[in-house]
């Protein structure tokens, strides 16, 4: 047993359901108690779906336990299959199935039968994989099923598209920003003259799953969810798959020399040198912002970045690589794939960390005490606690992180989005510069507020002076830090000598 | 009238196929560790009960909630762990953090299953740790959210001191603190002479976990018919729950607290005072009317009280009487609200219900019938166990003004151009008693106002194929 109070991945039947939604006309079925379709709740509210959410649970009751669930799950099933007419019904297993035993698979071949559309069992065992895990498997085994089918069927389309073509694979409902992202990497694939042959599972049918051989190679931009696919495409039908995620400046243009290179062994002779120099260095700003002077103000300042793997690690680098800030701590919450995290980011940062304690990761971020954290909504909450500014990279996520407008983390205008994101969290550049130099970081004072309480202090003439020329919404603060320095030194006029020495003082 | 002379016409129920969508009753835990100041609740499950919790109480959690998962491992269903040792770790580590005065364990779905016996292991660990542990099985096998309260509030009652219990002098005033409350900061000797207004009648304890300012409005009103409200379950702490001795007069103020009114029946002898609810201004006084009927006392000013807040809320019934409303039932208030937007002037055409009690609702049935047939309304058909398909369907057919449901269908039915209420806001909201009439008719009417802002603008069905369910 263990006392837990949030947790960072969802159940693995989340991912099983993330996955059978994605796709149009794919129906769930849970096997689970009344209550747990709770997913349904969350894709309506957090992705404001129009539609109904296509889960729907064959319930455990008192019934089920005392006899088992008998006809119940294959009548839900066949039920299910008359009435929406699915091309698929995924039986979703939950943790009360996990330990129940009851022989799904046998549910599932008896309902076959009766059903027009395709039914599968969900391979996912609550007490083995997460939600990213279950997600994996569960669009792999989706993929599989199609391909074996067509092959057995004999309508496995032989050869490539003319042009050259990919899939994206892995964008799914519920993922950080995939909405965004899918639309960002069509264009960039526009803009590179490469077709989409699918993107798989988002808004995908399971009848074109058999054409994902016709694509040249396949796009798998996150690394929690794809790469099992992507795998078995390569071993069946011996696909090469590029698996960088495109987020920052860097690894979007290392995508895009990944892609140039399979395609031309594939024989296309393509050469994306020009563009990448184009799109850098003059398209997006994400290259520009790295040497104005906005971002100069944000060298060397301290980081904690803490998501998935993906994210933790894109971020990661485009804090260290890109921007020069100083990651002091990287850290995921995928335990299960901590090696390929470590070895993404250690030359980046100063400590990895590998953990899915909430707690854990609070306590390092107040010894740490970063300028600003990049990380889940719980990261936030800890940032708020301790006055750190936090932006927000992956999920957990609150209904604020599905925003309307277009907001890519991949491609050149991800890359955009992060530099924003980034140098917003930080406090604002300017305003930080002119406090460092008068010595202070708290913003939140009142500024109006002139009158010192102590009235045995004097300014001098050339001292307030010198204190009228200082900005007006740091003047304040530097009028408290220097009295203060002026009453430790037992000083009772304050000059503009004394103004300055208190700012070397603080600065010491 | 000569319809209903010649054919009484009686509610009818129906019970479906129990395909529909709620909260997990473990949910309760979200109002009743805010309502029990020194609680700390446990939720003994899995990953799958901690996502519904994190995800459901949304900001709540990050306020330090006094409430955690023990989230079982693969280890604890295979009985390598010892549970009692693991529940032992677990309990020491919150005493020590949080030294709350109760700890509940809510039992879930995976404790009922591996047959984890909760209810024996917890009575030992408590001496051995020294802090009470109340155990209450709300689980999604057996139960549906609101219910959730009903099995915390249902084992709560077996710890209710009888008066032999409560000995010292300080404890007896911890354990009246409702009195106290209404007494705070005024002289004895006033205290004294209004001690005096109050009937000579037998104790009452009304049972019910609402917001602290309902306690107060209730407890006042009460007091305007000279009745006095002995204690409540569950009280602000823990440690003030109130003194329950056979005899006492027990009164529910949520419907859907079946169990709770058949322990304090069987288990502490209580007498049940069957009433419909406090809901609603029409319910308020029928519920007030039904106390004083029992302690043989006449109401007072009440008929006028209710006519004053039906005029006070005039505006809004102009917007809803002659629409029509649909539950699809999660909540198990569905009876009291549907009588009331019947009163209100509203048709009701179905409400779905989870669990239907009708000994403990038989008042509030009756009141729901009555109301109907003197305003003129037809019947609904009350749907125990509803089938959220089905009901989608009949929607359709029926298209409804306003549809009373859950999240997971409130934006299809909205892009549908079906106006929707998520009903969880009526178990957050304060609902009860004649001041807080407004504040339902506020929830109810939401979705017509905002209509009535956007209209003319053309785009109320934005999906392209016909509703598709
Ligand atoms: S239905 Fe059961 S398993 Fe699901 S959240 Fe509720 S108690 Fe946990």
């Amino acid at each position: 047993m263990k006392l837990a109070y949030w947790m960072y991945a969802g159940p693995a039947h989340i991912g099983t359901l993330r996955i059978a939604s994605s796709f149009k006309n794919v129906h769930a079925i849970m096997h689970a108690p009344l209550g747990d379709d709770y997913f349904n709740v969350m894709r309506s509210m957090l992705e404001r779906e129009r539609d109904f959410t296509p889960v729907t649970a064959s319930i455990v009751d008192r019934n089920v336990l005392a006899r088992g669930s008998q006809e119940k799950v294959v009548d839900n099933i066949v039920r299910k299959d008359s009435e929406e007419h699915p091309d698929l019904i995924v039986l979703t297993p939950t943790c009360t199935s996990s330990i129940l035993q009851e022989d799904l698979e046998n549910f599932v071949q008896r309902a076959s039968l009766d059903a027009k559309g395709d039914v599968m069992l969900a391979d996912v065992n609550h007490y083995r994989v997460n939600e990213l895990q279950a997600a994996d498997r569960t669009l792999q085994q989706i993929v599989q099923f199609y391909i074996e089918k067509a092959r057995k069927q004999g309508t496995l389309p032989e050869g490539k598209t003319e042009k050259p073509s990919v899939n994206i694979i892995g964008l799914t409902t519920l993922g950080f920003h995939n909405i965004h992202d899918n639309r960002e990497l069509r264009t960039l694939m526009a803009n590179l003259g490469i077709e989409v042959n699918m993107v798989m599972p988002d808004g995908a049918s399971v009848h074109q799953i058999k054409d994902m051989g016709r694509a040249w190679f396949n796009l798998v931009p996150y690394r929690e969810v794809g790469p099992a696919t992507a795998e078995y495409l390569n071993t069946e039908l011996g696909m090469p798959c590029v698996d960088i995620a495109p987020m920052g400046i860097v690894d979007t243009a290392r995508c895009i020399r990944a892609i140039q290179a399979v395609l031309n062994q594939q024989g296309a002779e393509v050469d994306y040198e020009a563009f990448i120099d184009e799109q850098t260095r003059f398209v997006s700003q994400a290259a520009w912002f790295s040497r104005s002077i906005d971002c100069q103000n944000l060298t060397g300042k301290k980081a904690v970045v803490f998501g998935d793997n993906t994210h933790a690690a894109a971020i990661t680098r485009v804090l260290a690589r890109e921007m020069g800030i100083h990651v002091v701590l990287a850290g995921t919450y995928c335990q299960y794939d901590a090696d390929w995290f470590k070895d993404q980011v250690s030359e980046y940062c100063d400590e990895v960390l590998i953990s899915d304690d909430n707690g854990a990761i609070g306590d390092r971020i107040a010894q740490l005490e970063p300028a600003a954290i990049f990380g889940t909504q719980m990261e936030r909450h800890v940032g708020k606690r301790l006055d750190i500014p936090c932006g927000v990279i992956a999920a957990p996520i609150h209904i604020q992180n599905f925003p309307v407008g277009y907001r890519p983390f991949m491609g050149y205008e991800g890359a955009n989005q992060i530099v924003d994101l980034v140098y917003n969290s930080f406090t604002l550049g300017m305003e930080d510069h002119l406090l460092e130099i008068f010595g202070g970081h708290d913003t939140k004072d009142v500024i109006t507020k002139t009158m010192s309480a102590d009235a045995d202090l004097g300014w001098s003439h050339d001292g307030l002076a010198e204190l009228q020329k200082i900005p007006g919404f740091v003047r304040g603060k530097v009028k408290r830090n220097t009295e203060k320095f002026a009453r430790d030194q037992g000083i009772d006029q304050i000059t503009a000598e004394v103004l300055y020495a208190a700012k070397e003082a603080v600065g010491a | 009238m000569t319809l209903a002379q010649t054919q009484p016409q009686a509610l009818e129920f129906d019970c479906d196929t129990g395909n529909y969508h709620t909260f997990c009753p473990i949910s309760c835990v979200a109002w009743l560790y805010q309502k029990i100041e020194d609680s700390f609740f446990l939720v003994i499950g899995t990953k799958t009960c901690g996502y519904f919790l994190q995800n459901a109480m949304g900001v709540m959690i990050f306020a330090e909630p006094r409430y955690a998962m023990a989230e079982l491992e693969e280890a604890d269903i295979s009985a390598q762990l010892n549970d009692y040792e693991e529940l032992k770790r677990l309990c020491e580590g919150i005493k020590r953090d949080r030294n709350p005065s109760v700890i509940v364990w809510i039992g879930t779905c995976t404790t009922e299953i591996i047959k984890m016996d909760l209810e024996g292991l917890a009575p030992k660990l408590e001496q051995e740790i020294g802090i009470p542990i109340v155990v209450a099985r709300a689980n999604g096998l057996d139960y549906a959210f609101t219910q959730g309260e009903d099995t915390v509030l249902a084992a709560m009652a077996h710890r209710c001191p009888t008066a032999d219990q409560v000995t010292s002098a300080e404890e007896k005033a911890e354990r009246n603190s409702i009195q106290k409350l209404l007494s705070f900061g005024r002289k004895k000797e006033d205290v004294a002479a209004e001690e005096s207004e109050y009937h000579d009648h037998p104790p009452l304890v009304l049972f019910g976990s609402v917001p602290d300012p309902i306690v107060t409005q209730i407890t006042l009103e009460l007091k305007k018919q000279g009745i006095r409200v002995d204690g409540w379950l569950p009280a602000k702490r823990y440690t003030e729950l109130p003194v329950i001795d056979e005899g006492y007069y027990v009164a529910g103020i949520n419907p859907f607290l079946s169990r709770t009114a058949t322990t304090l029946m069987r288990r502490r002898k209580c007498k049940l005072i069957g009433a419909p609810f406090p809901i609603g201004p029409d319910g308020t006084r029928a519920w007030v009317e039904k106390i004083c009927s029992v302690f043989g006392i006449e109401p007072q000013g009440l008929e006028e009280r209710e006519a004053k807040i039906w005029e006070s809320v005039e505006d809004y019934l102009e917007i809803i009487r002659g629409k029509s409303v649909y539950f699809m039932g999660d909540n198990l208030l569905e009876i009291s609200l549907a009588r009331f937007l019947t009163r209100c002037g509203m048709t009701v055409q179905e409400i779905g219900i989870p669990y239907m009690d009708k000994r403990y609702q038989a008042a509030e049935l009756a009141l729901l019938e009555k109301t109907c047939n003197e305003m003129g309304a037809p019947l609904p058909k009350i749907t125990e166990k509803p089938d959220n398909y089905n009901q989608l369907q009949r929607i359709q057919e029926l298209c409804p003004d306003l549809v009373i449901t859950g999240m997971a269908h409130a934006n299809p039915l909205e892009a549908r151009g079906i106006s929707t209420k998520w009903s969880v806001e009526f178990t957050f909201a304060q609902i009860h008693g004649f001041t807080n009439a407004r504040d339902i008719l506020e929830l109810v009417t939401r979705p017509l106002r905002r209509n009535d802002s956007l209209k003319d603008l053309g785009w109320e069905k934005l999906v392209k194929e016909e509703a598709k369910v």
